[in-house]
């Protein structure tokens, strides 16, 4: 029978959402497999996390040590060689915390590794059938994983359906006496909160989002335009605000702000997850870019291909006509 | 410090438009424009910052077939001192679990304190940093985008969600996988990349890194890419078409309609 045992990280005693979206992936996978819970950290937080789970998971484990209190992955991946069975299945959130732990973990576990799945086919004897993603989305894979001797596999949040049953009345098994020695060459200093900047992205209605598309600084002050005459403001992706020229906290996606505008103008963004990540409560994405082909279309309400340096001011004035 | 950086030959996703070859199991991979992994240069440009204060020197490596050898001589054109081209039929189809193996080995002939990757590169796993690291039994941050040099150890801050930072201290020798934006890589013109046109790249295959042949390529692969498709875009965009007036025209009801104009 395939195990599949699937990482929850948690913060301030809140599970990440993936905890949900977990037993689907595992569904996926095999459905006639056994799907466990692990958590680790430590203290009054780390049981709470473990109870509340069992209404999801029939067996969570929780390994509680002083070291994990902060999810540091190194301690982490540590403490799961020990406690995880070799030939497991092991799912992981695709994250800043699961980039750090599952590419090491699998060498650790000599297991398979398959990163970033978006969805899976099942099982054929020990191999797992699965899709990813390449080139920001741009076009897809079928990806075999030989998993006889195990396999750590990322999952992309967000995108499992979220089971909603709070039926299981699982029960917490505690290997904390399991996890080893937790020594660890890297040391979790401190967490430097972002810079809060001069325009709150998050409280506006409707945001004109620059991407790469356009180009030039100088562009800017169109998507300004534009922003100015449907009363919005200005937002863009990650290449903007690492070229320095808009400030971090216009950033939309995973690693910068995450809005819920009632209209999203994407302006020559390619519509990559890190992106769309940012983008929430569902507003009605209008995606310019000229290659028709670009990922946005896919996910986006609305699809224009037009260059966006002809295509703004021409809707700027069109609107300020009306 | 010595300093190696791993870089990947990449398609241009900003050069290209992406089409099935006629089998429709590969890119059709004939006009593609390649460029080196965005992400490297950031790490080529960090290494050069730290060499600068620190004194050392970099070296870029780099797995793949000839013509690789080109991203080696863009970051050395960049300022790296050295390149080192790993290539051998035996390591094509390597997953990426083969290519920290590969890596791994030429870590061993050098005495490097510090190396550096991209945080992910075009298939999006953000894998062989961290994979490498394992191997090597040396500790490993992921998405850095600071650091401070230091003796026996060092302070890196990793983003974390929400653009936060995470401060660490790590001891060397380590693995770092670098994330944009942490500096801004310098501009490379023609007249620096023909400056290093002459200069001579070793190129290693499997018997001189000593790696058994089994353990990469397609033989050593646990991950296999069966195919490549694009998906259906039937339940994506409604797109919106005609000339630009009647486009605008158009959107602009739309606009009208959920409230945001
Ligand atoms: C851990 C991690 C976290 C990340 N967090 C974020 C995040 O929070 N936010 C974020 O945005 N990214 C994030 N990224 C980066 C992300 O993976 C993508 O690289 C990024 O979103 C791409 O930005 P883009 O769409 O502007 O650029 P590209 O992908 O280069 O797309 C540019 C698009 O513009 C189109 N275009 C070009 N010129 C024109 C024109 N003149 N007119 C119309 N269209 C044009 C092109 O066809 C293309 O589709 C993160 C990455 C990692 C690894
Ligand atoms: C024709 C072809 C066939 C392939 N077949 C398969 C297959 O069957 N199964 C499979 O799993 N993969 C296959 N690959 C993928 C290939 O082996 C990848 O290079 C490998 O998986 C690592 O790349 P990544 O994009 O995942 O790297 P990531 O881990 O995302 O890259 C992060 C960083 O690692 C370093 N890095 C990555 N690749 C290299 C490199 N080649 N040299 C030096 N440093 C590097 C860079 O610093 C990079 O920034 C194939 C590739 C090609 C071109």
């Amino acid at each position: 029978m395939t195990r599949i045992f699937a990482y929850v990280p948690f913060k301030n005693g809140v599970t990440d959402d993936v905890a949900l979206e977990y037993p689907d992936a595992a569904k996926k996978i095999d459905a006639g497999a056994s799907l466990t819970a692990v958590v680790t950290g430590h203290g009054a937080d780390l049981d709470n996390v473990a109870d509340a789970l069992t209404k999801t998971y029939s067996e969570v484990i929780k390994i509680d040590n002083e070291a994990l209190a902060y999810p540091n992955a190194e301690i982490v991946r540590k403490a799961l060689t020990h406690v995880i069975p070799a030939d497991a299945i092991v799912l992981v959130p695709h994250d800043t915390f699961g980039m750090d732990l599952a590419p090491g973990l699998s060498i650790k576990l000599d297991s398979a590794y398959a990163a970033d799945v978006v969805d899976f086919e099942g099982m054929d004897g020990a191999t797992l059938k699965l899709i990813r993603q390449e080139l920001g989305g741009a076009v897809s894979t079928h990806v075999t994983c030989d998993a006889a001797s195990g396999a750590v596999i990322t999952i992309r949040p967000g995108t499992f359906a979220p089971a909603d049953e709070e039926g299981a009345s699982g029960t917490v098994v505690d290997k904390s006496g399991e996890a080893g020695d937790l020594s660890a060459k890297r040391t979790f200093l401190e967490v430097v909160e972002a810079e809060v900047g001069d325009v709150d992205i998050t409280k506006s209605d409707v945001l004109v989002s620059i991407g790469r598309g356009i180009e030039d600084e100088d562009n800017i002050e169109m998507a300004q335009d534009l922003a100015d005459a449907m009363g919005g403001v200005v937002a863009c992706s990650r290449p903007i605000v690492d070229a320095k020229w808009l400030e971090k906290s216009r950033q939309v996606g995973t690693s910068g702000q995450t809005v819920k505008p009632k209209i999203y103008m994407a302006m020559g963004i390619s519509g990559s997850f890190q992106h769309m990540g940012g983008i929430k409560g569902n507003p009605f994405i209008v995606a310019v870019n000229k290659n028709p082909k670009a990922p946005i279309f896919q996910v986006a309400d609305v699809g224009i291909v037009e260059d966006i340096l002809d295509f703004m001011p021409e809707l700027q004035e069109a609107i300020e006509d009306l | 410090m010595e300093i190696l950086v791993c870089v990947k030959r990449v398609p241009d996703t900003a050069e290209n438009e992406f089409e099935l070859n006629a089998e429709g199991n590969d890119l059709d991979r004939d006009d593609l424009v390649y460029s080196v992994n965005e992400w490297d240069n950031y790490a080529v440009e960090e290494a050069i910052r730290i060499v600068d204060n620190l004194g050392g020197s970099i070296t870029v490596v780099t797995v793949g077939d000839d013509e690789a050898e080109e991203v080696l001589r863009r970051e050395m054109a960049m300022g790296a001192n050295n390149g080192v081209l790993l290539s051998d039929d035996a390591f094509e189809g390597s997953d990426g679990r083969g290519i920290a193996t590969l890596l791994k080995a030429e870590v061993e002939t050098g005495n490097y304190d510090l190396i550096l990757t991209g945080a992910q590169a075009d298939e999006g796993a953000g894998q062989v940093g961290g994979m490498l690291a394992a191997m090597l039994d040396y500790p490993y941050a992921s998405l850095v985008n600071k650091i401070e040099p230091g003796e026996g150890k060092i302070k890196v801050g990793r983003e974390i969600e929400g653009g936060n930072q995470e401060m660490n201290e790590i001891e060397l020798p380590c693995v770092l996988s670098i994330q944009t934006g942490i500096n801004e890589p310098r501009y490379v013109g023609i007249r620096g990349i023909r400056k290093v046109a002459g200069v001579e790249i070793p190129v290693k295959g499997a018997g001189d890194l000593g790696v058994d042949a089994g353990s990469v390529g397609e033989a050593g692969a646990k991950t296999k890419r069966v195919d490549y498709f694009v998906p259906d875009p039937g339940d994506g965009a409604e797109m919106l078409d005609g000339d630009t007036d009647e486009i605008i025209e158009k959107l602009i009801e739309k606009l009208k309609a959920k409230g945001g104009l």
